[in-house]
């Protein structure tokens, strides 16, 4: 097993570095035979951006644009992208990882310099698009927050642990989801289930109330908006596992949102694929559990009730039934409660009563 | 009333004892203004023969005692001391028998005529002479030869209460060369230190206002300055002209009346003042109310009743020829043609008072009372259809000139220059001429340079006062794309021949609305030029900024690309560059 993930791994990098190249040798060819280099990619303009109900995302549209070095406002982020595609080759090539921020560094000592980091990430958001690749491929990686726990058993394919092996219950604070943990493959687990939890403080309760084997369940943590990387894994967890993926969040419509993108992804991701994952389900704080378990609650305010306002319009949320209903009810009832709420119940409610119902 | 004297003093007198109104302010100021007033002396006497002038310049410390026996005070000021200063021109000379009056009576001179000079009240070159005077005691000498056969060769010193030149020594010597010129010495007494960036910045601006001149200057320490000319091209020079009648007052009108061999005030007006004719004239009358105008049918015509079809005086309801009608008898003031009698070339009035009939427009004007010559200057002032002077007794540098001596002086990288037609205040004739420089040799400062002149003379003092200081700080210069900080200099030229200073020392030029206007209209009209110039300087620049944008990403592009392909050698962008700059020349 161990040897075919290397093969796949080492298919994925042939994959990657091919497309660089080719995006290379387009350009040298182009500067050969004595014509400003362009490149033509999708346009990532809100116009552009379409949800598909098929995919369940959102996605690029038909309209692309063309970045041409003979355009004087273009040639210096096409010097960029060209820099980020080379820069890419070697990290993909030597096996080593870097994060945005350090993009951002790294551009210094090859005299290439970005204004800021935003810039050094657009022109790495360009590269996606360009090639079509999640700038995780490319080793590229965000600073990491978020981790996982459960009875799942990986082996990495990172350089100098290759074949080595690590389960996911080993360690009490949870893995960290990184680089090594998310091209690494899946090789043993007893879950029938994963369950996101947007914060730190719930993760960690489950973990000390043994939801991981009371409820046979992968537990991962988001910490809030969960980072690419993140939802990567869950998708490859739901497609490799073939287990059904839970969602904790607050009961408000940011907490709501969290789902979503797991669930259907976001438009800022619109030219990338396998970032969401469509058969995710939200469990709660739905605005009904908040009623029904008559949870301490905060009034609504302004922001929420606009927020709410655009999500009810919003293309992901016309797929199930459920969100508009849950709209409708936190509209109706105005307040929000967080996950922390069941606590008036006693510590162990949330995991003994009310986990329970959610999963069934 | 017993204790208080009454005297009379005499011209040179009064100066000598204000002798801070004409300049002599200070120790630095009086050598400042004594080579002032000398150096334009020189150039009005080349400029009158339209000769390019070469003036020479020195200064020379006189003997250490000399301070100790004539001013003891300037122990107490080391840097004061006695000069000798010895100004040389090649100008017209003076006749001899002028010499001493001319540098040894104050008020006395040639510049009482109208037309545009640099000096005004013929007091500058014989203040120098007597501010040297009263502070050594010490004759100047003056040479002088028209370039005739001799050469005149004065000791002059200045009586002062009398106002009267003292002939100390007088030679005579044969011109052999046929040199031509005035050499102006005398002894003074000042401060050259503190005197010395004055002076330099006034023979840089003089060369720059004056481009056809050479002007040398030696200072105390033997150090030589020179300012050669750049073209032996010189302005017109101006004419003699009258007076105009908006700039007339009692006092004129008075002397004018007093040397006139015009008989009667029709005449009077046509021969004294300028650009009146025959039809001006007799408007003019009319308007006054000194005449009436009278049509055989008609009778008396008011003045909407006049035509003045080709020159002619006639009466607008019968189209016929109309007469000016002498109708002013003593008692009756109005008299018909008919009540008129003349007996031995007078009038009379016939049929009322039997009376001499005052003559209206015939009248002689040397009979006009005192009440009548003020109500003649007030109308003079108040009658609309006097034309405007005309500028022929002006003499602007003109417009090539003007950049000549901007060029010369400053080397700047653009120039614009522009010249108003003539305009006037009060009377006076004027022209705006006005210079904008940018770039080259003058240097960045926080506010632009301005250089200001009055009849080619350079104005050194109380800018902040002056018009065209206020009008340049008035113009929204953003509008021209221009900024303070910007190297670039402005000059304004007011040729005139009574400049409005608004003080005796000649310093600035005073907020007069018809000046200002001028000088705001020439500003914006090269304003304009100023901002396409900046505009194309902009365009070259952003064209010169896009292809070092070029120069610099292409060749990464290249080395990127280069590496990321797996290739050897770089691709040849050679040709990308240079079409990137041919596309710039095109633009």
């Amino acid at each position: 097993m161990g040897k075919k993930n290397k093969t796949k791994v080492a298919e994925k990098e042939t994959e990657i570095m091919g497309s660089l190249k080719k995006l290379g040798t387009q350009m040298y060819n182009q500067l050969d035979s004595g014509v400003f280099p362009s490149i033509n990619m999708p346009s990532r303009s809100t116009e552009n951006i379409n949800y598909d109900p098929h995919l369940r995302q959102y996605i690029l549209g038909g309209k692309t644009v063309t970045r041409s070095a003979r355009n004087i406002r273009h040639v210096k982020p096409f010097t960029q992208l060209a820099w980020a595609a080379l820069f890419s080759n070697e990290l993909t090539f030597h096996r080593k990882t870097s994060t945005l921020r350090d993009v951002y560094y790294s551009a210094q000592a090859y005299n290439m310099t970005f204004k800021n980091q935003q810039e050094s990430n657009n022109i790495i958001t360009d590269l996606e698009t360009v090639t079509g690749h999640a700038r995780e491929e490319f080793h590229i990686f965000p600073e990491e927050r978020s981790a996982v726990f459960g009875d799942l058993t990986i082996e990495y394919t990172v350089p100098g642990y290759e074949g080595k092996t690590l389960n996911l219950s080993a360690h009490p604070d949870g893995v960290l989801i990184g680089p090594a943990l998310t091209t690494s493959k899946f090789t043993n687990t007893s879950a029938d289930k994963i369950i996101a939890i947007e914060k730190g403080g719930l993760f960690t309760r489950f973990i000390e109330e043994n939801v991981h084997t009371k409820h046979k369940s992968i537990l991962v943590l988001t910490s809030g908006q969960a980072p690419r990387q993140t939802r990567y894994f869950l998708r490859r967890l739901s497609d490799e596992l073939k287990i059904p993926v839970y969602i904790f969040t607050d009961g408000d419509p940011w907490g709501m949102h969290i789902a979503m993108v797991i669930i259907s992804g976001s438009a800022n991701a619109a030219h990338l694929r396998n970032l969401n994952t469509p058969d995710a389900k939200w469990s709660g704080v739905w605005a009904s559990d908040i009623v029904k378990y008559k949870l301490p609650s905060d009034p609504l305010d302004e922001v929420d009730i606009k927020r709410l306002r655009e999500l009810q319009k919003d293309p992901r949320y016309q797929e199930d039934p459920l969100w508009q209903k849950e709209i409708k009810i936190f509209l109706k009832i105005k307040r929000k409660a967080e996950l922390e709420a069941y606590a008036r119940y006693g510590l162990t409610y949330i995991v003994d009563k009310y986990l329970p119902t959610k999963l069934k | 009333m017993a204790q208080s004297s009454f005297q009379e003093i005499s011209a040179s007198d009064f100066f000598y004892r204000n002798r801070d109104i004409a300049g002599f302010t200070n120790p630095s100021r009086a050598i400042f203004a004594a080579i002032r007033e000398l150096v334009e002396n020189s150039l009005d006497a080349a400029e009158s023969l339209k000769i390019p002038p070469d003036i020479y310049v020195r200064l020379s410390p006189e003997g250490k005692e000399d301070i100790n026996e004539f001013s003891p005070e300037g122990k107490e000021d080391i840097n004061e001391q006695v000069f000798r200063l010895r100004v040389e021109d090649n100008g017209s000379g003076i006749q001899p028998r002028f010499i001493p009056s001319a540098f040894g009576q104050v008020l006395y001179g040639s510049k009482y005529k109208l037309k545009q000079m640099r000096g005004t009240f013929g007091l500058g070159g014989k203040m120098a002479v007597l501010y040297g005077q009263i502070m050594t005691h010490k004759p100047a000498t003056i040479i002088s030869s028209t370039g005739q056969a001799k050469i005149y060769s004065f000791k002059l010193m200045i009586d002062i209460q009398r106002n009267r030149p003292i002939i100390m020594d007088r030679k005579v010597s044969i011109n052999k060369e046929k040199w031509r010129g005035t050499i102006v010495e005398f002894a003074i007494e000042g401060d050259y230190l503190r005197a010395r960036p004055k002076i330099l910045e006034y023979f840089k601006q003089t060369a720059m206002v004056n481009p056809y001149a050479n002007l040398t200057f030696v200072d105390p320490k033997g150090r030589l300055y020179r300012f050669t000319r750049a073209t032996m091209e010189m302005p017109e020079p101006p004419k003699e002209t009258l007076p105009h009648p908006y700039g007339v007052d009692v006092e004129l009108l008075q002397r004018l009346i007093y040397v006139t061999k015009q008989k009667n005030l029709l005449e009077f007006l046509k021969n004294h003042f300028h650009r009146v004719g025959d039809i001006t004239a007799k408007k003019f009358l009319i308007f006054s109310g000194l005449v009436n105008s009278v049509c055989k049918k008609h009778n008396k015509l008011s003045p909407q009743e006049i035509g003045w079809d080709n020159g002619q005086l006639n009466c607008s309801k019968c189209k016929k020829e109309a007469k000016l009608s002498p109708i002013l008898c003593k008692k009756y003031t109005k008299l018909s043609p008919e009540e008129i009698k003349s007996k031995d070339g007078q009038l009379y009035c016939a049929t009322k008072c039997k009376k001499e009939a005052d003559l209206g427009y015939l009248k002689n004007p040397k009979k006009l009372s005192h009440e009548e010559i003020v109500i003649l200057m007030q109308n003079l002032k108040k009658f609309k259809e006097f034309r405007p002077p005309d500028a022929s007794c002006l003499s602007p540098l003109g417009q090539d000139l003007l950049k000549a001596g901007i060029m010369k002086e400053l080397k700047p990288e653009y120039i614009v220059v522009n010249q108003r037609k003539p305009s006037t205040y009060a009377g006076h004739p004027f022209i705006i001429e006005i210079g904008i420089a940018y770039g080259g040799e003058i240097p960045k400062r926080n506010s632009f340079k301005i250089y200001r002149f009055a009849n080619k003379i350079p104005l050194l003092y109380d800018e902040a006062s002056d018009v065209s200081y206020k009008v340049i700080n008035a113009i929204n210069w953003r509008r021209y794309k221009v900024s303070p900080d910007m190297p670039i200099a402005i000059m304004v030229h007011i040729c005139s021949t009574k400049v409005p200073y608004k003080t005796v020392g000649k310093e600035f030029i005073s907020d007069r609305p018809e000046v200002r206007r001028e000088v705001a209209n020439a500003l914006r009209e090269i304003s304009r030029n100023i901002r396409h110039f900046m505009s194309k300087r902009e365009h070259v620049n952003l064209e010169r900024k896009r292809i070092s944008i070029f120069a610099k990403y292409l060749p990464r592009i290249a080395e990127f690309s280069t590496s990321l392909a797996g290739k050897k050698e770089r691709p040849d962008i050679k040709k990308l560059i240079a079409s990137v700059r041919k596309y710039g020349k095109k633009e």
